[in-house]
């Protein structure tokens, strides 16, 4: 089994853990069967495989030694398949590809990270490592925009990311009558984030048109467009580069992204059906 | 060119209307034709005098989702105002449209030059163009036609912490 | 790969022999043959399989055989298929998996033996392909292993061009119609009053040790100023042009053009361009079962842009329309396939000229693109990545 090239062929791992994050979402633990991927980095993402329905790309949520952790709303054969497996099932794993968030590139800056949606689970692992090394960084503020209340992901993290410095602020579209907090798109929340422009790094992932918004609005208060890195989304087969299908113009997303800067992203996003 | 009726131009002080009218440039578009997208500069903006036009954005896999439309009288586009000066949705004609067209540099440079003048003008676009649409968009979140029971999470509302 | 000097000029009965070394040497001989109304490309076990006597009629989604009086075996241009049939197949497994009784996964490699072939016959222009497509399969971070297998195994025999046809425009590429490297043995085929014969060169060790196997004779000037000249003479009979500007910052300059809205009106986004043509590598990923449920595969096979379901989202396909899927086959081909594999992807055989159903020719797109920018002066033209 060691001889298994990781990149081609699916590396078996065992779920160890499974819990619902909302109503058709959930966060898979997996382990190594025996070898294991090389190491991943945040922002980066694995091929994972349910046994004889295909594979598909999900990004890691958690990193912890050969621990992955995967969130996966079921939305597709494949994703539907992953989201019903239970502790003791074993998938297949091939990764990690892409680049990542290179936090490294952020040191001494301001953090500010802006999910929306589902776009939080990619983001995760980086608001884990920011905050495991907090003497390198200024300050690092967490903006969440979900559709409802009940759509908000890493609830058990956030009170965990603000006990150890970080500033949280969560937006809803579509509130419910227990919801206290703010109603808005996840733009709005930008006016309550502390950070120096000219000394900040920003971190986006979530719906297009939400990156599209935000990281023009982080471009406009002064933000250097290289320091703006954004996470897209394209059909994926190979995760190698060879298959073709996540082309973005002049990026293969697989290889060149999904993290890019928002100085390689801007020009592309508003060309429709690129 | 006469101006009349209501709309952005009907909001207008009557002065300031005519001065803004005397640099309109007469305009016509083709139905289909997109007239700016999204992220480009907001260099010109238009009064509509006929016809239709969709404001859209879009996203992968959804294509282009139409926000709002506009029709006769409306003023299209206002990020020629505002810094960064970028347009914020695109914009594609429903019908064949005819628009009185503006130069934003030509006009911004007015504003500044005169004071009341400016005033008028973005008083208009704040009152007429963002107001009244902003007032209309949040009471289309509201979902108001939902089916009985799809709708509440939506009405319910949330109060401000 | 070029340069070891070996050189010679052999007849029919060398070009003969060449095939039955080849062949004794345990390699799976594909050449050019007469079938079906086209020349195509198939497992050859003799000399007598080439298409003596045989040329080509092409245009725009017209392809005819004709005979040519001076029966010579290589003055035909592209046909409907390219060597990447045979490297990198329409359809091959890479995987299997099978699951235990206690749930446990067992994945194997594809290992089947990979043939080792010898292309005989070998335009330029599908030289450069297979430089292309090695850029693309084996030269990135990651590598397909069985392309690179089959590769590493091949032996590649090319035959100059001397007889462009009305749809070539390898000129404009810088892929022909002369070789530059990257061949085991280059041919270059002369009839005339000297008879009928081929000025042949080693590229390698491997070529040249084949070579002097072969019934042959030392080369001699006329022969080799013959078929130089021959090959200077393709490059000016050309049937096609490609603008002569920086394509790739054409393409990128011309996104939005209304040119794509007329394409768009007459592709039937039938994909038929993507599969003749010899550096189109898209593939998906097929996952079947067999009865049990317990023993899964994973093949992968060629996959079109023009598919609707190639830029599937869950929520719906990237490329909606048949002109956002022209403009993404146009521009990667001669475009951003720059940005991502560092030259174009694009040969200039002419191939999805020929084979477009419609008669869509990527050279005039090109030129009504240049010429769109020429007119509206760059106007509503987005910017440009600002990065490359």
């Amino acid at each position: 089994m060691t001889a298994l090239h990781a990149d081609m062929a699916p590396v078996p791992y065992r779920v160890v853990r499974r819990r619902d994050e909302t109503a058709d979402t959930a966060e898979i633990v997996l382990e190594p069967v025996s070898s294991a991927l090389p190491p991943c980095r945040p922002g980066q993402f694995a091929m994972v495989y349910a046994f004889g329905v295909g594979d598909i790309p999900l990004s890691l949520s958690g990193i912890d030694g050969h621990r992955l952790t995967h969130t996966v709303r079921a939305v597709g054969a494949v994703s539907r398949a992953l989201y019903g497996l239970r502790p003791g099932a074993t998938v297949g794993v091939r990764g990690p590809f892409g680049t990542g968030w290179d936090l490294d590139t952020a040191t001494g800056r301001d953090l500010v990270i802006v999910a929306g949606g589902l776009g939080l689970a990619p983001l995760r692992p980086l608001v884990a490592a920011a905050l495991g090394a907090p003497p390198s960084f200024g300050r690092l503020t967490v903006l969440i925009g979900t559709r409802t209340p009940g759509d908000l992901l890493c609830t058990r993290d956030i009170d965990a990311w603000r006990a150890n410095g970080a500033d949280v602020h969560i937006t809803v579209d579509r509130p419910d009558t227990d919801w206290t907090g703010d109603v808005g798109v996840v733009t709005t929340l930008l006016d309550r984030a502390e950070f120096v422009p000219g000394n900040a790094a920003a971190f986006l992932c979530g719906p297009e048109v939400m990156i599209r918004a935000t990281a023009r609005e982080f471009a406009h208060r002064g933000l250097a467009p290289d320091r703006i890195r954004v996470s897209l989304e394209r059909t994926m087969h190979c995760g190698t580069g060879h298959c073709g299908h996540c082309q973005l113009g002049p990026l293969l997303l697989c290889r060149d992204g999904p993290v890019v800067a928002w100085t390689r992203a801007e020009p592309l996003l508003p060309v429709r059906e690129l | 060119m006469t101006a009349k009726g209501p709309g952005f131009l009907g909001d207008l002080p009557p002065g300031h209307r005519e001065r803004l009218l005397t640099v309109a440039r007469e305009v016509s578009f083709p139905a289909g034709m997109r007239i700016f997208e999204e992220g480009g500069v907001a260099d010109r903006f238009w009064i509509l005098r006929s016809g239709r036009v969709a404001l859209d954005t879009h996203e992968p896999g959804r294509g282009a989702m139409v926000v709002e439309t506009l029709g006769e009288g409306d003023l299209l586009g206002w990020s020629w105002l505002f810094e960064p000066y970028r347009w914020h949705l695109g914009a594609q004609t429903r019908d064949a449209v005819a628009a009185y067209e503006f130069d934003a540099d030509q006009i911004r440079s007015a504003i500044d030059e005169d004071p009341a003048f400016g005033l008028a003008v973005t008083r208009c676009v704040a009152a007429v163009a963002i107001g009244r649409r902003l007032r209309a968009a949040r009471t289309r979140l509201l979902d108001m036609y939902a089916p009985p029971g799809t709708a509440r999470q939506a009405r319910s509302g949330g109060a401000a912490p | 790969m070029t340069g070891n000097g070996a050189t010679a000029v052999i007849g029919k009965d060398g070009l003969d022999a060449l095939i039955r070394a080849l062949a004794a040497g345990g390699r799976t001989v594909i050449g050019p043959t007469v079938r079906d109304g086209a020349i195509v490309l198939t497992e050859i076990a003799g000399g007598d399989e080439l298409p003596y006597g045989w040329g080509v009629e092409l245009e725009a989604g017209h392809y005819r055989l004709r005979r040519r009086a001076d029966g010579a075996a290589f003055a035909h241009s592209a046909g409907p298929q390219s060597w990447k049939t045979y490297l990198h197949p329409q359809r091959e497994r890479q995987w299997t998996a099978d699951r235990g009784a206690d749930g446990a996964l067992v994945v194997t490699e594809e290992d089947a033996p990979v043939p080792s072939y010898a292309f005989l016959g070998m335009r330029p222009c599908d030289l450069r392909a297979i430089a292309v497509q090695d850029r693309v399969l084996a030269g990135g971070p990651h590598t397909d292993s069985r392309y690179r297998a089959r590769r590493e195994r091949a032996f590649l025999v090319a035959v100059e061009c001397t007889e462009p046809g009305a749809t070539c425009f390898c000129t404009s590429m810088g892929a022909g119609p002369a070789v530059d490297g990257g061949y085991d043995l280059a041919l270059t085929e002369v009839v005339d009053d000297g008879g009928h014969r081929f000025w042949a060169r080693a590229g390698s060790e491997e070529g040249a040790a084949v070579l002097a196997q072969l019934p042959r004779r030392p080369a001699d000037p006329a022969t080799e100023s013959t078929a130089r000249q021959r090959v200077a003479g393709a490059a000016d009979r050309m049937g096609r042009t490609m603008p002569e500007v920086d394509l790739q910052l054409l393409m990128r300059e011309t996104l939005e053009a209304e040119r794509w809205n007329d394409v768009a009106s007459r592709c039937l986004t039938c994909g038929n361009c993507t599969m003749a043509c010899p550096t189109c590598f898209c593939t998906s990923a097929e996952d079947v079962t067999d009865l049990t449920g317990d023993h899964a595969e994973r093949w992968r096979r060629w996959e079109s842009c023009f598919d609707l379901e190639f830029s599937h989202l869950p929520d719906g396909p990237v490329r909606a329309t048949g002109r956002s899927r022209y403009r993404q086959w146009a521009t990667h081909k001669l475009g951003t396939w720059y940005d991502q594999f560092g030259s174009s992807g694009c040969v200039g055989c002419g191939r999805c000229i020929v084979w477009c159903p419609v008669g869509i020719d990527i050279t005039e797109e090109a030129h009504a693109l240049n010429q769109e920018r020429a007119a509206t002066g760059g106007v509503g033209v987005p910017p440009r990545e600002a990065s490359s």
